[in-house]
């Protein structure tokens, strides 16, 4: 695919062929129980799945459908009640937890709905955060930052505060700083529920590029079944099991579809047009 | 993460509540400031009272005649009438650890000098009282070993007595009548002010012992001995074999009371210092507790900041930060405070020691201790309040964190 963006990106991630082809998340009679009170709640029920690096997959699901519960896992910020995950080649599921912070670091990237950027400090800070915890040295971290914010062209904001971007430009800095320690997967739990629609065909731009371009990995839990469009493959679920698991079909690619969409200033002046 | 940075970050997030910080450390500024000015006023005191016991003399043993028990009656100090010059020669003679020796023979009796008239001590004694004494005399001279064997009549006068009877002219050679006596002022003594228990040093006339036992009191014992040794340590080495030749020569049975006393300069020293040190231990205790509530303050702040920010914890975590990074940034955050409260806390201090020193006229002295000790004592409470809450910090869940609102 010939496009700009991807051109402009530093060729920092492996993109071989063996890459894409080896198995990076598997999981296997993967159960998780929770403890409400009295009650169990039995939010995983035996979830095996195999995803291989460079692909592009949607979890979709309603809520309580187990679809975060799986992203948490995931992402390693908890661990399965019963069965294995692997996570690229080495069982994460036995960890200890300042073991699972470490792979967090260096292994997963985190891309939230409320892009979770922190407040007063600038976006290169904000980038830079990961890295400050891969005991990265302060000039090899800004560069990085600069690097990451580059990727998501937002390289002219870096010294602005998250309340000085707009939605869709916070969400961005929150991808470049889930792209700085080059992490294998990147991982996003419905990030583009707070934006609006165009926005969000914007940042569903990113991950295709990256996941294209870079062969990243790219994992999204999305309720919306348009966003999920842009995926290459929607794992199902429902009633903390896997329903259904396929390949797309009619994808969408964003750089596509923007042209299309009607920017937000296009709207505004149809509607001076209107009034007279 | 390395150590700077996670200071770099606390700094960070406690300029970002200035106000809250600020406050939050005034109570450590109040504790450690509270407890350096104590320490600084007890320690004052006590040099003061140092000072004033050096004043009294050079490693000073008095040897002051006792309460006897004629009859089964227990009389008061300087009662008996068993102390006498054969004791005090018998002493310079017989212990070596005394160098000097001089005899003191107390009277009172109105003083007059023309129009004026004025009621003071006559101390008889002779010309060694005023070495051992460390009285220096600052007009005139002291009266002469062949004027105390001659019973003459002359006299030195202390400051206040000079005062009230002379005004501003010069005494000396002039004529003074104590009780009626014609007496001649040979010298004037420089002023020494308060004694440690308080009574003017210098509203006293000094003369000789044998003039005032014969003229004056009409005794022919002493009420005290003031010897002198070389050191501190001579001195309480004395007062053993002092009281056993006493003792001796008295003929006091073993078993039965001795009729004098025997005290040291440096036991009294020593006894000063200590009650000075419970006063300054107890005073300073009490300022240490507002170091104890300025360290809840932090606690409590501590936990409000984790409160709020449990999502920034969250992203943290997620981010890949351990619950030791965690638990070090908020440690650290606890710590910059407690021991920037403790660093302004020391300027307060010293300032405010100086002011007390300047305005109330208190003498002070600043420990160095006083201060390491309050500037240690600040960042142990840093560690101690901030633990807790850097504990619950670590230990949210970051799925939780994550979602708080």
């Amino acid at each position: 695919m010939a496009d700009g963006m991807a051109d402009q990106l530093p060729a920092t991630v492996d993109t071989s062929s063996h890459a894409r082809n080896r198995s990076i998340i598997r999981l296997e009679g993967v159960h998780k129980y929770y403890h409400l009170g009295d009650f169990q709640v039995h939010a995983l029920r035996g979830i095996s799945l195999e995803i291989h690096a460079g692909e592009f997959v949607a979890v979709m699901g309603a809520s309580g459908s187990g679809k975060s519960t799986l992203m948490n896992i995931i992402g390693c910020l908890d661990k399965p009640s019963r069965g294995q995950y692997f996570l690229d080649g080495t069982d994460v599921s036995q960890l200890q937890k300042a073991e699972l912070a470490r792979v967090r670091n260096r292994k997963l990237g985190f891309v939230f709905q409320q892009f979770n950027l922190l407040a007063r400090t600038s976006a290169l800070e904000n980038v830079e955060l990961p890295t400050v915890y891969a005991g990265i040295s302060p000039q090899e971290r800004e560069t990085r930052a600069q690097t990451a914010l580059e990727r998501v062209g937002l390289s002219d904001r870096a010294h602005h505060y998250p309340s000085q971007l707009s939605g869709g430009q916070q969400q961005r800095v929150a991808i470049a700083r889930a792209l700085v320690n080059q992490p294998s997967i990147l991982l996003a739990d419905e990030p583009t529920g707070n934006l609006d629609s165009r926005t969000s065909v914007e940042i569903m731009d990113i991950f295709q590029q990256l996941n294209a371009g870079q062969g990243l990995t790219v994992v999204i839990v999305t309720h919306e079944h348009d966003i999920a469009q842009y995926a290459r493959r929607a794992l199902e679920f429902r009633d903390g099991k896997v329903r259904r698991d396929a390949a797309i079909k009619d994808r969408l690619v964003a750089r596509d579809v923007l042209p299309t969409l009607p920017t937000l200033e296009d709207e505004d002046a149809e509607d001076e047009l209107k009034t007279p | 993460m390395d150590f700077w940075n996670t200071l770099r970050l606390a700094l960070r997030a406690l300029a970002r509540n200035k106000l809250r910080s600020s406050l939050t450390m005034l109570g450590i500024i109040i504790g450690v400031g509270a407890v350096i000015a104590v320490v600084s006023i007890g320690q004052g005191a006590d040099a003061m009272i140092q000072q004033g016991i050096q004043n009294m003399g050079t490693n000073v043993v008095y040897i002051s005649a006792g309460s006897g028990r004629p009859g089964g009656t227990r009389m008061g100090y300087g009662a008996v009438k068993t102390l006498t010059m054969d004791d005090l020669n018998a002493i310079s003679r017989e212990i070596p650890l005394i160098k000097e020796a001089a005899p003191g023979v107390m009277s009172r009796a109105q003083v007059v000098y023309q129009n004026q008239n004025w009621n003071t001590s006559i101390m008889g004694t002779t010309s060694n009282y005023f070495p051992i004494r460390k009285w220096i005399v600052t007009a005139g001279t002291v009266f002469s070993d062949d004027e105390v064997d001659a019973a003459a009549n002359v006299c030195v006068i202390g400051t206040t007595v000079a005062g009230y009877l002379f005004g501003n002219d010069d005494p000396i050679g002039k004529q003074i009548r104590i009780r009626n006596l014609p007496f001649r002022v040979v010298g004037l003594l420089e002023s020494k002010g308060q004694s440690v228990m308080g009574t003017d040093q210098d509203d006293q006339i000094f003369a000789p012992y044998t003039t005032v036992q014969r003229k004056l009191s009409g005794v022919t014992w002493i009420q005290m001995i003031l010897a002198s040794a070389n050191t501190p340590e001579a001195s309480i080495g004395a007062m053993q074999p002092i009281t056993l030749l006493l003792r001796e020569r008295h003929r006091i049975r073993t078993g039965d009371e001795d009729d004098f006393f025997v005290r040291t300069q440096s036991e009294m020293a020593d006894m000063a210092a200590q009650t000075q040190l419970v006063m300054t231990l107890l005073l300073g205790s009490v300022a240490s507790v507002s170091l104890l509530v300025g360290g809840i303050g932090i606690m409590n702040i501590m936990l409000v900041s984790v409160t709020e920010r449990t999502r920034e914890i969250g992203v943290r975590m997620a981010v890949g930060a351990t619950e030791s990074d965690v638990q070090l940034q908020f440690l650290v955050e606890a710590v910059t405070l407690s021991m920037m409260g403790g660093l302004v806390g020391i300027v307060v201090g010293v300032a405010g020691s100086a002011m007390i020193n300047n305005l109330l006229a208190w003498p002070t002295v600043l420990s160095t201790q006083a201060i390491v000790m309050a500037a240690l004592f600040s960042v142990g409470v840093g560690v101690f309040f901030g633990y807790y809450p850097a504990r619950k910090a670590a230990q949210l869940d970051p799925i939780e964190a994550l979602r708080y609102e």
